[in-house]
């Protein structure tokens, strides 16, 4: 269910032009998530309160105006990195927070606690249904915020909501993956999915293929691991997760390039001009 | 300071009346008075920086006025109105953005609701009359990055149409393009205009190919603004008052050129001083 949440909100998230955004609130919810375990408090917990204070943090310096959008995230990934050095180093010295670091910033989906479980179901829930309701106009106004105003999107109101879910989306994929890994669920089917799509409607559902993908063989790879080395121990979970998004990432750039060699005219000569 | 009738203001679609327009403490519009009566074609007309983009945000509500009102069917409006369509300078779209034509042209239906309906099929036949309209059928399921100049206005004109707007305003649609292509653009709206009853406001710096079906000019400089016929607005007298400076007005093939003058005295009262220059 992470998986689906965080592929539908990072396709909206490159659209956006907010994947920067998004791997600076994967830092911020590192330091929600070392806050938490130095509190010895849930670390979902952390990793939601924090990634929803960074989106706010950022909504409130001007991540939605595109001239000010670095500023502000560049601006709450440097307080929140390091807040995150600072808990993490109080936990690592506090005698009952041993492997919180690791936890903290790389996941395991092996060591969930089952009383998490209901809330993430919960709001993995939430964030597909307010990302469905919110559908259009956040699209609208993705592809042109002018038009989208014309047209009278709530372009403020829209896209504060979309940070909140994204926020949220980071939080429920740092538990799995951890904090600093998280990106890679959410950007990388996103990106693969709309490389290789001719609507958002197939992107957005190749992208959820292409995540619980990932996810899946990341889990049976790593349980697999095991047996791999006479040392019996196994490789992470987050690690193997990652190695696939990458992999599915290059397969589907060079076969989005060859088909575009094929059928259409370059981007890199738009991009060259600047575009947004 | 207009001379319009109040026949004329009752059945006007658009009326703007005495709107002032500052952004940061510079005067960008004073005193702004036109109409706009259904199915008419307006272009207004004026120099990069005259304030053209600023009036018709004003139109669309969404630029704020520090005087004055902006009617529509006798309603002032004040936040964005569904029935004025509208057409924007420049909209970059990414080549690689998986949207197609007619799902852009469709959002200008459904791309601001909220919820979980889903595109009707009233929608999906009107963006295909829509896309008939502006000729531009054959580009339905192609991405709206991939398109080219005139091909994406023409996209865009479905787009803005699709929601059977009243009014449509274009912000100098005609830049850009090669004359013949500028042409075309302009007998398509012209056609658009008359068959669909929709009144058009366009905004360019060059009216000339806009004279042969322009039912009226609204003409900005100086951040002030003469309305009514070519006739009556564009010549040597009305257009030196607006500028504040002599400049001429020749004809040459058919042609208006406005030229600036010798710098005699330079007048700079503004046009409400004047004998009214709203001449309907």
């Amino acid at each position: 269910m992470v998986s689906v949440v965080s592929a539908i909100v990072g396709v909206f998230t490159v659209l956006r032009s907010q994947s920067f955004a998004g791997h600076a609130l994967t830092d911020v919810a590192m330091a929600g998530g070392a806050g938490a375990s130095l509190a010895a408090v849930a670390p979902l917990v952390g990793f939601l309160g924090g990634g929803i204070l960074g989106a706010g943090a950022m909504d409130a310096i001007g991540v939605q105006r595109v001239k000010d959008r670095d500023i502000a995230t560049g601006v709450v990934l440097g307080a929140a990195t390091g807040l995150a050095a600072l808990f993490l180093y109080l936990a690592a010295s506090s005698s009952g927070a041993t492997g919180s670091t690791q936890l903290v910033l790389f996941g395991s989906v092996f060591t969930v606690e089952s009383s998490t479980l209901p809330y993430v179901a919960v709001l993995s829930a939430l964030v597909l249904l307010v990302m469905y309701l919110i559908r259009r106009p956040l699209l609208f106004s993705s592809l042109s915020t002018e038009l989208a105003a014309a047209r009278g999107v709530r372009l403020r109101l829209v896209g504060s909501a979309f940070m909140v879910m994204l926020a949220v989306a980071v939080g429920l994929s740092s538990i799995v993956i951890g904090s600093i890994l998280s990106t890679a669920l959410l950007i990388g089917p996103a990106a693969s999915a709309l490389k290789a799509s001719r609507s958002i409607a197939r992107a957005t559902w190749l992208a959820v293929l292409l995540g619980v993908a990932a996810t899946w063989l990341g889990i049976t790879f790593a349980y697999d691991s095991f047996y791999w080395f006479p040392s019996r121990r196994g490789l992470p979970v987050s690690f193997f997760v990652v190695m696939v998004v990458v992999v599915e990432f290059i397969v589907l750039t060079i076969a989005g390039g060859l088909r575009a060699r094929r059928t259409t005219p370059s981007s890199a000569a738009w991009r060259a001009v600047g575009g947004a | 300071m207009t001379n319009e009738t109040s026949s004329t203001i009752e059945n006007a679609l658009l009326d703007v009346v005495g709107v002032d327009v500052s952004i940061a403490g510079r005067v960008i519009l004073h005193d702004v008075n036109f109409s706009i009566n259904g199915g008419e074609f307006t272009g207004l007309i004026g120099s990069n920086g005259a304030g053209k983009t600023t009036l018709l945000r004003v139109i669309l509500g969404l630029q704020a006025i520090s005087q004055g009102t902006v009617t529509m069917h006798g309603h002032e409006i004040t936040s964005t109105n569904r029935s004025i369509g509208y057409v924007p300078q420049k909209v970059l779209f990414d080549p690689d953005m998986p949207v197609r034509v007619r799902d852009f042209v469709a959002m200008g239906v459904d791309g601001h609701r909220y919820g979980i309906a889903r595109r009707s099929r009233a929608t999906n036949d009107t963006v295909e009359e829509m896309l008939s309209a502006v000729e531009a059928d054959t580009l339905a399921n192609r991405r709206v990055g991939a398109l080219s100049g005139g091909e994406q206005q023409r996209v865009l004109m479905a787009h803005a149409l699709v929601s059977r707007p009243d009014l449509l305003l274009l912000d100098e649609p005609l830049a850009n393009l090669d004359p013949r292509s500028a042409y075309e653009i302009v007998r398509l709206l012209h056609t658009i205009a008359t068959r669909q009853h929709v009144a058009i406001l366009l905004s360019a710096h060059d009216m000339n190919p806009l004279l042969p079906v322009m039912d009226r000019v609204v003409y900005v400089a100086n951040a002030k603004v003469a309305s009514g016929t070519t006739e009556q607005v564009v010549r040597t007298e009305v257009l030196s008052a607006l500028y504040g400076h002599h400049v001429d007005v020749v004809q040459v093939h058919g042609r208006i050129l406005v030229v600036g003058g010798d710098d005699d005295e330079v007048d700079t009262r503004f046009v409400s001083d004047h004998p009214p220059l709203v001449v309907e």
